[in-house]
């Protein structure tokens, strides 16, 4: 935004760009929408069941009794969405900022021609697919053969964390790229002028410039391993647990709540409403996550004139 | 920009041999690491593509017409996708309609018109936070208020709206980013010939942003098509014998034809589940070719 | 230039967008059924959703009517007992799908809303105890001995469960919380837990879908899991049934006559209900009526077992007085 541009807009230009506000604005009507219907039910679960209990039980069995004496502490579930989060990051950011790289800084245009529309396909596969790849591939051919068959469950958060990193590697990769691409040239020569090799202007010039577009790409892609529902309830399991061992089931908030859905639990009751806490909780969590990490990205943000 | 920067690229000019040698070889370990990231993606989805056709390509081969003209049955020899498959094209058509233009107005309101005050960092995390919503939560979304409160039942009309909101974020987050990308000397230009902001918008920026909008958009799209959780919410049918002729009827979806499928016993129906997967993936690299196509035309290099 | 092809384009993606919209408000909603003029030719619509136990009886009844009335356009949803039964309960739903009773908050929710249905009782769903054909000690469990492999605390390794099994540890793949299965073996093994029962353990491999549970059983010799019936005949290479004995030693093989008959003590009754509102209309009724005809010729292709024949005579003969009436 500069200053010599005509603050005094058109008329017509004005209903244009009351619309496009009303656009904008429309992302907050999505929200409060969901927050109405999470929060009605969501009441509801909490008038038979303890918030305290809630937010600080470790054992999530609501199968455990009648509605009533059923355990709702929600940390298993919150570890098992944090567990696939980081373990996705761990696949998913190193290789997605190395192809970034690749794309931005060496390959060629044929290459890149063909790579591209490739991670697109990639990021396009519907998780459920990638789910059953993972229970049936990863798993079986590729986890077990190498850590062993008595290690490895045949659910497990490692082989989720793969096939959610595959899913979020398209999005590092793809916005990192555009963040790099839009580095200005001129800052390359002037490194390359003062005699670096492509690997140190591509190291400390370009990726440094571009942060703020990978630390965007990243949240977006935490953001989604964080709500990635299928394919973790397929490959990772339903066996909400305190655990740190990857190689085991685990279950994840998103899990819980499309397990619910689908199952043949009586609508109306303290079981069938823990659900509408879960997505409040999960709601909440990404609120939290983006609130902390814009207040990161907004410190790398660099300005070029 | 290889050709011209490697001209510039005075490797040869060394101070010391080790040094240069010691640096070259760590040149050449990064550009093999490199290479080998890249690859990982590439030979993940070769294998995730090459298991299903393994499980599939023989069913679907078997009678291709039968199985994407028929409708389904109990009987898996039997089975066809062309609800699902036509429920999914529609789906698709409406989903984009409605979220493209709504979520490319709002990035360029927020990139190019906003005041940096508080209502717009409330708008800014409210979008940022929507993106990372996971889709059952869209889906009980448009359950309770497309399919219940505005009395749309499982329709397609309820079912596009819901992946159009689901999609959203992602368009609006990628738009911005490609909005962002145009230097600001092109605006500085064009105010300095007089225009005012929205010209400056419709006839620089925009044309200049939209490959990269695009690709964020085909990126949002292709997701939505592959949901099954929303749709399953929302309750649209897995067993419907007729396509939709209005906007209100049901409509069936492809990941939810799978997903059930997949379900059931019999080992056919894993088949044929797997068969679907294919014409599936084959939608996507449909519309993944347009948007390559759409974005080679109109790419500008800064 | 390209600003003219986009903005042509954009243009296009209107026009689609409104003749869609008119499309959309010029059709009529036929959702009432009538029988027309000539003969028996029915039309209109039945929305049927719930349990997906129960979708593929409701898919095989829908497909087989379809070739008889091809003007009735019935849909089958499948959002679980307990989804469907809130779309029921709200009026949404013609049909529900229901692998387990109604529960009283749902009657309540029904009443509330002045929704008044019948029950038919539809078919049986076994539910096969096994193990992986690679175990050789299994041959039959009684319902104490899978009351201690299941119960929280219970058994760890075979030989607490009995002492002539092998000191091995148990590998239990089941069925996950909200599935209708894991409700029904835990009200039948370990009882109800307001009176007496036990409570189930938690530290299992838990799936919801059932194919997994039989992957992961055939892949272990020490493996113990339950699931419907059907999946068991569907992959009886890898798998070893167990004989299940309620009373006393003599155990019962899982099988369709032992199912249909009663003798097998593990298995669940499957339900539709219908509005009664949707039973008077005459295309309602018949497809319902078709539906208690048929299904015992059709339940097997699905896998499960057909319902005691007075369980349709009865379910009729609740129809009969709706039909007459349309």
């Amino acid at each position: 935004m500069s200053d010599i541009s005509r603050r005094t807009a058109r008329t017509g230009e004005r209903v244009i760009i009351q619309t496009l506000f009303a656009c904008a604005v429309l992302s907050v009507a999505v929200t409060v929408g969901i927050v109405a219907v999470l929060l009605v039910d969501t009441v509801e679960f909490f008038r038979e069941s303890s918030l305290a209990d809630f937010l600080t039980g470790t054992v999530w069995a609501p199968g455990q009794g009648a509605g009533e004496d059923g355990l709702y502490g929600v940390l298993p579930l919150i570890n098992g969405t944090l567990m696939i989060g980081v373990g996705s990051l761990v696949v998913g950011l190193p290789l997605g900022v190395l192809t970034a790289i690749y794309l931005s800084e060496y390959a060629n245009p044929r290459v890149r021609g063909v790579l591209k529309p490739t991670l697109e396909i990639l990021a396009g596969i519907p998780t459920v697919i990638v789910g059953y790849f993972a229970l049936q591939f990863i798993t079986p051919t590729l986890l077990r053969p190498i850590f062993g068959e008595d290690r490895v469950f045949i659910f497990n958060a490692a082989s989720g964390s793969i096939a959610v990193g595959l899913m979020i590697l398209p999005i590092i990769a793809s916005i990192s790229e555009d963040a790099m691409r839009s580095v200005p040239v001129s800052l390359r020569e002037a490194a390359y002028g003062l005699g670096s090799t492509k690997r140190q202007v591509s190291l400390r010039v370009v990726v440094p410039a571009a942060l703020s577009g990978i630390a965007a790409s990243v949240i977006l892609a935490f953001s989604r391993a964080v709500g990635e529902t299928m394919a973790v309830t397929i490959a990772a399991g339903n066996s909400p647990k305190m655990t740190l061992d990857f190689f085991t089931s685990i279950q994840t908030l998103t899990a819980s709540i499309a397990q619910t859905v689908r199952g043949e639990v009586a609508a109306g009751t303290v079981r069938y409403n823990a659900l509408f806490a879960l997505g409040l909780t999960l709601f909440v969590l990404t609120l939290v996550m983006n609130l902390v990490s814009a207040r990161i990205v907004r410190r790398f943000r660099q300005v070029y004139s | 920009m290889t050709a011209t920067t490697e001209a510039f690229a005075p490797s040869r000019l060394r101070r010391g041999a080790t040094r240069g040698r010691a640096r070259i070889l760590v040149d050449v370990a990064f550009s093999a690491l490199l290479f080998t990231g890249t690859i990982v993606g590439v030979v993940a989805l070769a294998t995730l593509i090459w298991t299903i056709f393994d499980n599939g390509w023989a069913r679907l081969t078997a009678d291709p017409a039968a199985f994407l003209t028929s409708y389904v049955s109990r009987l898996p020899a039997r089975a066809g996708i062309k609800a699902a498959l036509v429920g999914s094209a529609y789906l698709m058509v409406l989903t984009a309609l409605f979220c493209f233009p709504i979520g490319v107005g709002a990035a360029i309101y927020l990139e190019e018109f906003a005041p940096r005050n508080r209502v717009t960092n409330f708008v800014e995390a409210n979008i940022a936070n929507l993106a990372g919503v996971p889709s059952v939560v869209y889906g009980l979304l448009g359950l309770g208020i497309f399919a219940r409160f505005l009395r749309m039942g499982p329709s397609l009309l309820a079912g596009a709206l819901t992946l159009a909101v689901m999609s959203l974020p992602v368009i609006i987050v990628a738009a911005r980013e490609s909005i962002r990308a145009v230097p600001d000397s092109i605006r500085q230009g064009a105010y300095a010939l007089g225009a005012t902001r929205w010209q400056t918008v419709r006839r620089q920026v925009l044309p200049a942003a939209m490959p990269g909008t695009l690709t964020g958009t085909i990126l949002a799209l292709s997701r939505a098509i592959g949901e099954t959780a929303p749709l399953l919410v929302i309750g649209l049918p897995i067993v419907i014998f007729s396509l939709p002729d209005d906007l209100r009827d049901p409509v069936s979806a492809l990941p939810l034809l799978i997903f059930e499928w997949t379900s059931r016993p019999q080992a056919a129906f894993a088949e044929a589940a797997a068969a679907a997967s294919i014409v599936l993936l084959a939608l996507l690299l449909a519309m993944n070719a347009v948007a390559i196509f759409l974005r080679n035309r109109y790419t500008i290099r800064w | 230039m390209t600003l003219r092809t986009r903005r042509g384009g954009w243009l296009l993606g209107l026009t689609l967008a409104i003749a869609l919209a008119t499309t959309a408000c010029g059709g009529t909603d036929d959702n009432g059924g009538g029988a027309t003029g000539e003969g028996a030719a029915l039309s209109g619509k039945i929305a049927i959703d719930g349990s997906s136990t129960v979708a593929p009886i409701s898919e095989a009844i829908a497909e087989e009517f379809k070739k008889e009335q091809p003007n009735v356009e019935a849909t089958v949803g499948t959002s679980g007992t307990g989804g469907g039964f809130t779309k029921f309960c709200a009026g949404e739903t013609d049909l529900q799908d229901a692998s387990r009773a109604i529960s009283d908050e749902e009657k309540q929710a029904c009443a509330a809303k002045g929704i008044k249905y019948q029950e038919f009782r539809v078919g049986l769903d076994g539910l096969a105890v096994v193990t992986s054909a690679k175990n050789q000690f299994l041959d039959t469990l009684t319902f104490e001995q899978l009351a201690r492999i299941f119960e929280d605390g219970g058994a760890t390794t075979w030989n607490q469960v009995d002492p002539s099994f092998p000191n091995e540890k148990i590998a239990i793949f089941a069925p996950d919380t909200e599935s209708g299965t894991y409700d029904f073996f835990n009200e039948k093994v370990l009882g109800d837990p307001d009176e007496g029962g036990k409570k189930p353990r938690n530290d299992y491999t838990a799936s919801s879908d059932d194919n997994t549970l039989v992957q992961g059983i055939e892949g272990q010799a020490n493996s113990w899991g339950y699931f419907g019936f059907a999946y068991y005949q569907n992959n009886k290479e890898g798998l070893k049934d167990i004989k299940i004995a309620e009373k006393g030693t003599t155990g019962i093989e899982p099988t369709a006559e032992t199912i249909e008959s009663g003798d097998y003590p593990l298995s669940r009754p499957l339900f539709i209900y219908v509005k009664e509102d949707s039973l008077s209309q005459p295309h309602v009724g018949q497809f319902v009526k078709f539906y208690l005809e048929q299904t015992p010729q059709l339940i097997a292709d699905v896998g499960y077992v057909p319902a005691p024949q007075e369980d349709y005579t009865q379910g009729l003969a609740k129809l009969q007085p709706f039909l007459a009436t349309s």
